[in-house]
């Protein structure tokens, strides 16, 4: 039993609701064309296909295209030792996908990590609220249009938040023959040598 | 000096004298400079030798704050208020880059320096800071606390 018959099994069940498997670098990823109905495949592929163990779930955030969220499921089974990907995207306007907290236990604090960090909520969650961030924090920080320095915010005897100086920064390197070729310099620079 | 006999010194020279070889840490630890910190308390560096081996996990039987480590805008409040809950006379020590600047954590999520909630005292550099660093700035704080004049002492207290 391989990831690539296992992914044939959801795709054999669920037909056009999920993609082919595609393989990179063996790894199988399959793409979840509806993200209403994720936590149905999630749970079959728990209950049937023995993948008892939930990694990950991380969010990427496309800004500028067209839906603007994914979310990632990395999956893995103990009994046949295969990893499994599901990825499935998000518009703006939703910004909310079923939770499979109920499914696999371990969800429950990556689903409000990705609440607290990207600004996506889950339906049916049992307690969704900032994991790392405080409640009250105004800003979802990982998000592509949320600036490295912050923003200002205050919430009276809890926290409070001021931009930080980043003097040219953020600093980036370059692939270069010598080690100074190399070395991290700021954005601008690297622009106007 | 036999039994009996007297010493005549000014009275705030002897309390400084007092104080500056029972400076009892608060230890702040925040990341890896707290293991330095852990460091300096052990035998090989030995912060005993110069009075500041109790470490005391209550501010309010600490004289000098060793804020060691990255001060999370989630933390500062709560080292803000640490600081309060200690008794006067107090000191604090910023240890490393951290804790001085906001080190290479230039983002939202990091106070760019305690020194924007708290007076400090002494800063000291490094990424982490070594135990030497951390002694250097105690013989220091020391030397600070030995030419403080008494009035000021009770100007803080009033």
């Amino acid at each position: 039993m391989t990831a690539k018959d296992l992914a044939l099994k959801l795709k054999e069940k669920f037909g056009e609701l999920v993609s082919e498997p595609q393989e990179f670098r063996s790894e199988i990823t399959v793409s979840v064309n509806d993200p209403a109905r994720i936590a149905e495949v999630c749970a079959y592929a728990k209950q049937t296909l023995g993948f008892d163990y939930l990694v990950d779930i991380t969010s990427i955030d496309n800004l500028g295209e067209q839906p603007r969220w994914a979310v990632v499921y990395e999956l893995y089974g103990y009994s046949h030792h295969c990893h499994l990907r599901l990825k499935t995207n998000i518009t703006e306007e939703s910004s909310c996908l079923p939770t499979v907290s109920n499914i696999w236990k371990t969800a429950n604090w990556h689903e409000r990590e990705i609440y607290d960090m990207m600004g996506i909520r889950f339906e049916g969650h049992p307690d969704l609220r900032r994991i790392l961030l405080w409640e009250g924090y105004p800003y979802h920080p990982l998000r592509k249009d949320f600036p490295l320095q912050g923003k200002p915010s205050e919430v009276p005897e809890v926290a409070f938040t001021q931009t930080a100086p980043l003097e040219g920064g953020p600093f980036v390197t370059k692939p270069g023959e010598t080690a100074s070729e190399r070395e991290p310099r700021s954005r601008d620079s690297l622009e106007s040598p | 000096m036999a039994e009996g006999d007297v010493i005549v010194t000014r009275l705030d020279a002897a309390i400084n004298w007092f104080r500056k070889y029972s400076l009892w840490p608060m230890p702040m630890g925040l990341a890896c400079c707290a293991i330095e910190l852990m460091a300096s308390g052990a035998s090989r560096f030995d912060i005993a030798r110069f009075g500041s081996e109790v470490m005391r996990f209550s501010p309010r039987q600490s004289d000098v704050m060793i804020v060691s480590g990255t001060v999370t805008y989630k933390m500062a409040l709560v080292v803000k208020r640490l600081y309060d809950q200690m008794a006067e006379p107090k000191w604090v020590i910023a240890m490393g880059a951290c804790a001085s600047t906001g080190g290479m954590y230039r983002s939202y999520a990091v106070l760019q320096g305690v020194d924007k909630i708290l007076p400090v005292d002494i800063y000291i550099s490094g990424c982490p800071t070594r135990p030497e660093a951390l002694l250097d700035a105690l013989i220091k704080l020391q030397q600070k606390v030995s030419r403080e004049p008494i009035t000021s002492m009770l100007k803080k207290i009033t």
